[in-house]
């Protein structure tokens, strides 16, 4: 029996919901309705009396004071349309999982597995549209075809006795569960290649014979016959070593061999990109350091380095870009949940205290037609943006900084970068926190979520161009308080030393989690059947590879067990044995106690051949840009601030919360009206202790365009320069590298392959200079390599992107400096000289051009003004400070102006700089390593003193009132304005 | 003897550590941060405490409306073993003179529960709501409060005015009808209201009032005043740094948060000793 609880606003409540809808229609549609409003309908799939479904809904579905409710009955009326959008059967419903737990308290009884409820919502519109906007206004609004299913009902044809037959979303039961494939590799290429196209597995040829071969050993063969296999590799086997060697889990770009030509054509062959360039800088520098702070380092989940004698942090940054292409809000949401189960797996396990995120998208205004199975990019920025706020706020993790970088080239694919960080204390239980151990005979236990078919393929599928059949399944719906009630279990766990090791599953699944944590033991038997479903009918390769979400593995020693299951269900949490760690040297499977994998580990993990590419550098030539700088510069800076990745991102940074957890030291938005662009964040995770946590970041994909060698060296610098601005030690602080990359490999589809694989070397040449030059050593990372469009004739790819995130330490937050100029009177500082690097710069963007001279980094001279500009702000010597980055001079200086709602004198023919006879490229150059620093006049000598040796120079003074004049290379005013006016042109861009 | 107070966690709370530092700050002698399991598996007792702390979070999601899945929770959740409602359990603590604080979603729990404004000691009938700002968005902002000096709320004894951040989607108080505010007026329970930066008249203009709240009210109390709810986040403000302007300003090294905790203490202290 299927009951249909409908509940809406009272009519005098406002619905605000309805009036963003309303609003939006017009925004964005051009559709003028007179009222929108919202009911929220639960759809019970279980036998329920009139009398218990009244205590539901007047229980836990309805708020008497606004609202009112119908059962079985519906409750809209007065409209011209009812859009009714629900989930798809499968798709992860988070409210219709809480009215199940809400139903069985009213009730006193658990409901039976099968006995559901669905939610969805009508949207009702009164107002004189057609049905064809309609349907417009469902998809292109409302409902994400790809998860969600809507009806669309006139009221011609509405029948108030009945309402809308919906159909229920159960998921189909089919009898084929515990059914086994097994596929036969002896065949011909083509046919392996047809087995790797068809099952989404993302091998190649080398690779699918890597599979053929292994099957053929004889010696294989014989091993297998004991466990009741043959010679030919189950659906189970196929499925976990293609998500096993998938380039998402294996980094086979990254690990390959690398064919490099440079421009002059001499050639240069790297073993792997990581190993000569990523792990060799890092431990490079761990050998340099006087105390290596470094504790864990590219092992684990994420890296870990000491934040003090007792604790340690945790930092991991990860991407979920083709998720998010298909559905922003579930993509961006299991993103930062996602990423949060990175620190949380790291060692025992971290408690986690920040969040960061950044990312990259088309212009929200862009208005050209859009190519097949794209969604708009104003879509995709809100719906990314409610998924970082539902994942971060409902997680209790503050989001303390990021960004959000625009390009239409991201039309193709949206970067999103969701970041986590987290504390631990530096020993449990007698052990280095930042380790993990595994003994033969721990069991191991999955705890959290259940598994459905949700994530499937999302290992494989990350690891291709978005194409026509990209696969629904590989999207998933986060669901961040499951996932609460378990961190909160697991912490205590922890800290009852209950478990020995701990690990996510994310992409791959079990397969992965087990198959990694297998590694320490040596093997494990693993018996899918004791796995908790969230529906029958999964097949054990499904069961394996489900990437459902809110899922922790561990392992747990037989002693601890018992009490490890308690905890677990006194806390409401379920947690499960599926199986046991074990010595044999075998990734061994179960379903039902007949074995439907069994691999050698060692193939299992290591079997993968490598890739070998080749890479070829030519120097980009772009025009030369001509035109006259322009005698007023006023109008270019106005214009510049109102650019989208200049313009204030207030509206987006205020929905997140930043400040929970009561350590909030520098916000995001700082400043005498709240809302300066802060260059990094500052927390305090201990709350009885005066340590900060620093974290900032640099991208600056523009850069690439002309040399990713400098991009890469820009935004370490940029990442660097940022987390310096607001007080960061500049001896305690470690990166975390996020590549994304468009297709690096040469085919027929990808001609241009060995020119973006050069790019990916030279980057990489960079972060070995640079993070090796400032010490600054890499501790975790990722790297996202297909970031493709591909449908039909056309081809988008991304610009070459690299994120560079800082983590560090503050020894004392009453020290941090924020980007508002504070007082009239104070003096302005330039720091660093600027060059005429105008190539990729804003400025040039707006005015249509790309041009050649990058700016590049003078490490050795950046590094010493970083320490300098430290020891300045220890002995508190600094009155404000703000990065010059985007926009360069003219822009750092507008926003510390307006920050601090102030204005400024300044003089240009003060600046340090070389090589420039224009002023417009003194003020917008985007030179690295600048900073504008104000300085009360009492601590000028004082100043001077600590930077000496180092490149400042006094350039202008803060007024009192709001005037802000600079002078120019002439003598005369190039820009007069109002640092208010230029406030209101700055935060008018994206105020939606 | 000691001043004891508790801090529920779980089910998606998610400042309890804040709330927890604040009360030691404040000076409770024994602060417990205790998940809601073990007060349902009889391990820990709300009678052993004098101030019950119902922290921020997100209970359950907010998935059928703020705290309302839990407000459900506490009211049909039964002690393992007893047979005794949780809830009761919440009643008795009030009925021994304990003190109440909820904050954000805490208040939201106990508006919905009916324990505010529990008009004639009647905790369990609800009178007013919170519902999502008029915006339509989460925010995260900092407010001017102004405290009503006449209400009977222990907490904001001595204090006129406060500056503390709001983080909420759901903070719009609405009451069942006309009857309902007279009476939170008349009773002197609305202890403070959003202002502009002057901290004077109570506004309805966004952002100063961040979520539409009638009669601009951010914090109300019951009769008694030792049951005590509010939007703004008093536990996010327990030290300078953590205000917004901190760099600008001069400002005490105690953050203004802390004073409504001193005063639980302090009445704990005075009373139930």
């Amino acid at each position: 029996m299927v009951h249909r609880i409908e509940v809406g606003f009272k009519p005098s409540v406002r619905d605000a919901w309805g009036e963003k809808v309303k609003g939006k229609m017009w925004d964005d549609f051009h559709c003028r309705v007179d009222r929108v409003q919202r009911i929220d309908v639960y759809t019970l799939d279980m036998v329920l009396s009139f009398d218990e479904l009244k205590r539901i809904a007047e229980g836990p579905f309805v708020d008497p004071i606004i609202q009112h409710y119908a059962i079985d009955k519906p409750l809209a009326r007065d409209f011209d349309w009812i859009i009714e959008i629900g989930f798809r059967p499968g798709v992860t419903d988070n409210v219709g999982r809480t009215s199940r737990e809400a139903l069985a308290l009213v009730l006193g009884k658990t409901p039976q597995d099968e006995e559901k409820v669905y939610t969805s919502k009508q949207c009702i519109i009164q107002g004189d549209l057609s049905r064809k906007e309609v349907e417009t206004i469902s998809t292109g609004l409302l409902a994400n075809e790809l998860i969600e299913r809507f009806t669309i009902v006139h009221k011609s044809e509405w029948d108030p006795s009945r309402g809308i037959d919906i159909p229920v979303p159960r998921v189909k039961e089919n009898n084929l569960s515990g059914e086994v494939a097994e596929v036969d590799l002896n065949v011909t290429d083509e046919e392996l290649m047809e087995i790797s196209q068809k099952g989404v597995l993302a091998l190649n040829l080398n690779e699918m014979k890597a599979l053929q071969n292994y099957i053929r050993d004889e010696t294989v063969t014989n091993k297998r016959r004991e466990v009741g296999l043959g010679e030919r590799l189950t659906d189970v086997e196929i499925e976990a070593l293609a998500q096993t060697w998938s380039e998402h889990c294996k980094h086979k770009i990254f690990n390959g061999i690398i064919h490099y030509q440079d421009e002059e054509g001499t050639e240069r062959v790297i073993e792997s990109l990581f190993d000569t360039f990523i792990r060799a800088s890092t431990e490079k520098i761990r050998a340099d350091l006087p105390e290596d702070w470094c504790l864990s380092v590219f092992v684990d989940n994420a890296g870990v380095i000491a934040f003090n004698r007792d604790y340690s942090l945790v930092f991991k940054v990860e991407t979920h870009n083709s998720p998010s292409a298909l559905d922003p809000y579930g993509g961006a949401l299991t993103g930062i949940v996602g990423v949060n189960r990175d620190p949380f797996g790291t060692g025992k396990g971290s408690k986690l205290i920040f969040n960061t995120d950044v990312f990259c998208f088309a212009s929200p205004f862009y208005s050209d037609p859009l190519p097949p199975r794209l969604l708009h990019p104003k879509r995709i920025y809100e719906g990314v943006r409610e998924g970082v706020e539902h994942g971060g706020n409902k997680s209790g993790i503050p989001t303390v900084n990021g960004s959000i970088v625009f390009d239409d080239r991201f039309l193709g694919k949206p970067l999103v970068y969701c970041g986590t960080g987290g504390i631990m204390p530096r020993m449990l239980g007698g052990k280095p926190s930042h380790t993990k151990n595994i003994s033969p005979g721990d069991f191991i236990v999955m705890t959290g979520g259940r598994i459905g078919k949700d994530g499937i393929h999302g290992a494989t599928f990350s690891s291709e161009e978005l194409h026509e059949d990209s696969p629904a399944t590989a999207v998933q719906i986060g669901d961040p308080i499951t996932q609460k009630r378990m961190t909160d279990f697991l912490l205590h766990a922890r800290d009852a030393h209950l478990y020995d090791c701990i690990t996510d599953n994310g992409a791959g699944g079990l397969s992965s989690s087990v198959g990694e944590m297998a590694e320490k033991s040596g093997g494990c038997e693993l018996h899918l059947e004791k796995a908790p479903l969230k529906y029958t009918g999964l097949k054990p390769w499904e069961i394996l590879l489900s990437e459902a979400q809110e899922r922790m593995t561990l392992a747990v020693s037989p002693q601890k067990i018992n009490a490890f299951l308690a905890l677990a269900e006194k806390m409401n949490v379920e947690a499960t044995v599926l199986g046991t760690f074990t010595d044999s040297g075998m990734f061994h499977v179960l379903y039902d106690g007949r074995t439907v994998a069994c691999l050698d580990m060692t193939f299992f993990h290591q079997g993968v051949p490598p890739l070998t590419m080749e890479a070829r550098w030519k120097v980009p030539q772009h025009e030369e840009p001509h035109f006259d700088s322009p005698r007023d510069l006023t109008p270019s800076l106005q214009k510049m601030l109102a650019r989208l990745n200049i313009c204030s991102k207030e509206s987006v940074i205020r929905q997140y919360d930043h400040e929970v957890q009561g350590g909030s030291v520098v916000k995001p938005l700082v400043g005498v009206c709240d809302d300066g662009p802060s260059d990094a964040a500052v927390i305090r995770p201990l709350l009885e202790s005066m340590e900060g946590v620093v974290v900032s970041h640099g991208i600056c994909p523009r850069y690439g365009d002309i040399d990713t060698y400098h991009m890469m060296a820009c935004a370490i610098d940029e990442a660097l320069r940022n987390y310096c601005a607001v007080g960061g030690n500049p001896n305690h602080v470690a990166g975390i590298d996020n590549f994304c990359w468009c297709d690096p490999i040469a085919s027929d589809k990808n001609p241009d392959g060995e020119y973006k694989l050069a790019q990916l070397v030279r980057a990489n040449m960079a972060l070995y200079d640079y993070t090796t030059c400032f010490a600054v050593p890499c501790i975790s990372g990722k790297d996202s390599m297909k970031n493709d469009y591909r449908i039909g004739d056309k081809k988008i790819s991304i610009p070459p992107t690299v994120l560079f995130s800082v983590m560090g330490k503050v020894d004392d937050i009453r020290k941090a400096v924020t980007m508002d100029v504070k007082q009239p009177g104070d003096v302005i500082y330039m720091l660093g000289t600027t060059y005429d690097q105008l190539g990729g710069s804003e400025y040039y963007a707006s005015l249509g051009w790309v041009g050649n001279g990058v700016p590049t980094v003078d490490g050795p001279r950046a590094k010493g003004l970083y320490q300098a500009l430290n020891r300045a702000m220890n002995l508190e010597l600094v009155a404000s400070c703000h990065d010059c980055s985007d926009g360069g001079l003219g822009v750092a200086l507008a926003e510390s102006a307006f920050a601090g709602g102030l204005g400024v004198a300044v003089d240009l023919r003060k600046v340090p700089a070389e090589g420039i006879a224009r002023d417009d490229t003194l003020f917008y150059s985007e030179s690295a390593s600048r900073f504008i620093v104000t300085v009360s006049p009492s601590n000028k000598e004082a100043f001077h003193d600590t930077m000496k040796g180092h490149t400042i120079a006094e350039i202008g003074s803060v007024v009192a009132d709001s005037t802000f004049t600079v002078v120019g290379l002439q003598g005369t005013a190039v820009v007069k304005a109002d640092s208010n006016e230029l406030r209101d042109v700055w935060k008018r861009t994206l105020a939606f | 003897m000691k001043t004891k107070a508790i801090v529920i966690s779980g089910n998606g709370t998610n400042c309890e550590m804040e709330m927890a530092y604040a009360c030691e700050l404040g000076g409770f002698d024994q602060v417990d941060i205790v998940h809601i399991s073990e007060l349902l598996y009889g391990e820990k007792k709300l009678n052993d405490y004098h101030f019950l702390n119902l922290p921020g979070g997100f209970l359950d999601g907010d998935d059928l409306g703020s705290a309302k899945a839990n407000a459900n929770r506490i009211k049909h959740a039964v002690i393992n073993n007893t047979g005794e409602l949780l809830f009761d359990h919440f009643l008795q603590f009030i009925q021994q003179g304990g003190l109440i604080l909820g904050v954000c979603n805490g208040f939201q729990l106990m508006v919905k529960l009916g324990l505010l404004p529990g008009f004639d000691q009647e905790y369990t009938v609800q009178r007013a709501t919170l519902t999502f700002n008029d915006s339509g968005r989460f925010e995260d902002r900092w407010v001017y409060l102004k405290i009503n000096e006449a209400s009977p709320c222990v907490f904001t004894r001595g204090i006129e005015k406060i500056y503390l951040p709001v983080r909420h989607g759901e903070g719009k108080f609405v009451v069942e009808n006309e009857g309902v505010l007279k009476k939170l007026h008349s009773h002197a329970q609305i202890v403070m209201r959003y202002t502009r930066t002057d901290y004077k008249e109570a506004t309805g203009d966004y952002p100063f009032n961040p979520n539409g709240s009638v009669d601009a009210i951010a914090g109300v109390c019951d009769e008694s005043g030792r049951m005590f709810g509010m939007m703004p986040h008093p536990e996010g403000y327990l030290h300078y740094s953590n205000h917004p302007r901190w760099t600008r300003e001069r400002l005490p090294e105690e953050g203004a948060g802390v004073s409504i905790f001193r005063n639980a203490a302090r009445y704990v202290r005075h009373t139930l000793l």
